[in-house]
């Protein structure tokens, strides 16, 4: 099995820990969680230099998850990594007092910054890049944002500086999966074009035709890196829901909460599809 | 006036420190000539950093740039930075506990007769209200000067808001500031004036008209508004009949409202709260928008005698009494 197969078969994995959390902390944004989980991590366990013991070190990667509406899915990959016992995220999620909210906070370890209100995730970014330079650090800022987000106009304040300083250390991932809480992402607010937005304002963009397939995403990360004088978009178009086959690409699965029945089923696909993985 | 304004002493603290250390960066939004920052910009170039007209995308490149060891002064207008990039502060800044200092430049009334658009009526209970934000406006330029150097020693999030004109002196060079401690400026039997920011000058003054007419009062220079110095209320309060607040600010959710608060909950008495009308400013420098509603000296000695003598306090009314 070679890296992309293990990280394919990582992604279905942590599908699995999704559900379980979704399951029984009745919250959470399933839909996008599924959608987002091939890009986060592709990220994570390839292409950033980052891990749970050199969480403070200034060179580490920077990540912010920009949708953090799916941090359900990042405590999955962090605890799974290795920065908290994933048990307790699962167990815990949403509940009172917990620090597993339903936004990404600081008290958890591995998460940069406070976020949760769209449109914000890419001019902080722009900041930790600019600072990565001010420094002459080698450290890499990634920031993850969905595309009902886009409609956000501040996201185009922070693309407007990170093509200004040419921020080469700066990527941008959108999770472009089609929907958002109201329908298709189209029918809410024309969102056309988004690799265009992004390369009027000086951006390298990479299109990824599957953004749930870790292969495709590996590739446009070392794209990514090697583009020089220019901050990179990757434009990666995931379905919704990715993996359940009742979720997939269905607006009422942005933060629906499943029944013992559908989460049995959920959980027999997923292993279902992880086993085929294992055997390919 | 033709002494420096209080941005300018800001600007020359922040030169002063970004000699010695690297990481203090400044960041504006197409503002560095109208925040007196060119100079900073001109001898730190690779400390400053242009966003451009865009408010929300300055305060939260700012976070960013804090999140990885950067000891950032935003600068933006008032108006802009307190309404526009709000949330932003509320996020990135107060939520995140950044080590970023707002600076509100030309705060209140001081755009005058550029309008509502360009007036921040609401800066002080808006950033108040934000948790872990601390909110301050310094009364002249040599406690701005201390309290920007005072900042400097911390890492936690701050909001500064001065006038765009220089303001009358109160103090002298290296004025003793002690952090979230008001200073007392002169003592008074009747009434204690609380006061913030430009308004210090004219409750000084304002106090010196009401010794004329026999009535004894005492000005406290609330500069810290967040957190405020509670025992300095208490204190100016407990010796007055009368407490007397003054702010350019609206009359909802600024000092006015916080002290009654304290003293309310502390040394129960009447609380007049000089403020700004809550209604769409008549146009005008800021003397003149002071003297139309009654924030001058004048018009505060006026408000404050007649409500010593007509109002429901009586000097004396509580000698003896219980407080």
């Amino acid at each position: 099995m070679n890296e992309t197969e293990l990280l394919r078969k990582k992604a279905y994995e942590l599908r699995r820990d999704i559900i379980e959390m979704v399951y029984r902390s009745r919250a959470g944004h399933v839909g996008g969680d599924l959608s987002v989980i091939d890009i986060l991590t592709t990220l994570y366990y390839h292409v950033m230099n980052v891990s749970p013991e050199r969480r403070n070190d200034p060179d580490r990667d920077r990540f912010l998850l920009s949708k953090g509406h799916c941090v359900d899915a990042l405590y999955c990959v962090l605890g799974d990594l290795g920065y908290f016992d994933k048990q307790e995220a699962i167990g815990t999620f949403s509940q009172f007092g917990s620090r597993f909210i339903g936004h990404p906070n600081t008290e958890v370890p591995g998460i940069e910054l406070n976020s949760g209100s769209l449109g914000h995730g890419i001019s902080v970014g722009v900041g930790m890049a600019l600072a990565a330079k001010m420094n002459g650090q080698d450290y890499r800022t990634y920031v993850v944002c969905g595309d009902g987000e886009m409609e956000e106009g501040s996201n185009y304040e922070g693309m407007m500086a990170a093509g200004h300083y040419k921020l080469d250390n700066l990527c941008v991932t959108v999770d472009v999966n089609n929907l958002q809480i109201s329908g298709r992402t189209r029918d809410v607010m024309c969102s056309e074009s988004l690799g265009r937005k992004f390369e009027d304002f000086g951006f390298h963009v990479i299109e990824v035709a599957d953004g749930n397939d870790c292969a495709q995403l590996v590739r446009a990360y070392e794209e990514a890196k090697n583009v020089k004088d220019r901050p990179s978009a990757v434009i990666a178009h995931t379905v919704k829901g990715k993996g359940v086959s009742f979720m997939e690409d269905a607006a009422s699965w942005h933060h629906g909460v499943l029944n013992e029945e559908q989460y049995r089923q959920a959980m027999a696909e997923l292993e279902e599809k992880e086993a085929s993985l294992w055997i390919r | 006036m033709d002494q420096i304004t209080n941005r300018q002493a800001i600007c020359g603290v922040l030169c002063a420190a970004a000699r010695e250390d690297k990481d203090i960066i400044v960041a504006c939004s197409d503002s560095r000539g109208s925040a007196s920052l060119t100079p900073f910009a001109r001898e730190f170039p690779e400390q400053f950093v242009e966003l451009g007209i865009a408010e929300q995308n300055l305060v939260a490149v700012s976070a960013g740039l804090a999140a990885c060891g950067k000891k950032v002064f935003a600068a933006s207008p008032a108006s802009f930075l307190s309404t526009r990039s709000y949330e932003q502060v509320k996020v990135d800044v107060a939520y995140s506990k950044t080590n970023v200092t707002l600076l509100g430049i030309s705060g209140g009334i001081s755009y005058g007769a550029l309008g509502m658009t360009h007036h921040s009526c609401q800066d002080i209970a808006a950033f108040c209200a934000l948790s872990d934000m601390r909110v301050y406006l310094p009364s002249d330029r040599f406690q701005t000067a201390r309290l920007v150097e005072a900042l400097l020693q911390d890492e936690k999030p701050a909001y500064i808001r001065v006038s765009r004109q220089a303001s009358e002196d109160i103090y002298k060079e290296g004025m003793d500031l002690t952090l979230n401690k008001a200073n007392v400026l002169s003592e008074g039997r009747d009434v204690a004036v609380i006061a913030c920011g430009e308004m210090v000058s004219h409750a000084v003054r304002a106090a010196k008209l009401l010794e004329a007419e026999g009535i004894s009062a005492g000005v406290v220079d609330m500069y810290c508004l967040k957190p405020m110095d509670e025992a300095a209320v208490i204190r100016a309060a407990g010796k007055a009949e009368l407490v007397v607040t003054v702010e350019e600010h609206s009359p909802y959710g600024g000092l006015g409202s916080m002290v009654a608060q304290i003293v309310s909950a502390n040394c129960p008495r009447k609380v007049l709260n000089i403020a700004l009308p809550d209604e769409h400013l008549i146009a005008g420098n800021s003397r003149e928008v002071f003297r139309a509603y009654g924030m001058d000296a004048e018009g505060i000695a006026k408000r404050v005698a007649s409500e010593m003598k007509h109002g429901t306090i009586r000097k004396g009314q509580r000698e003896g009494g219980a407080v």
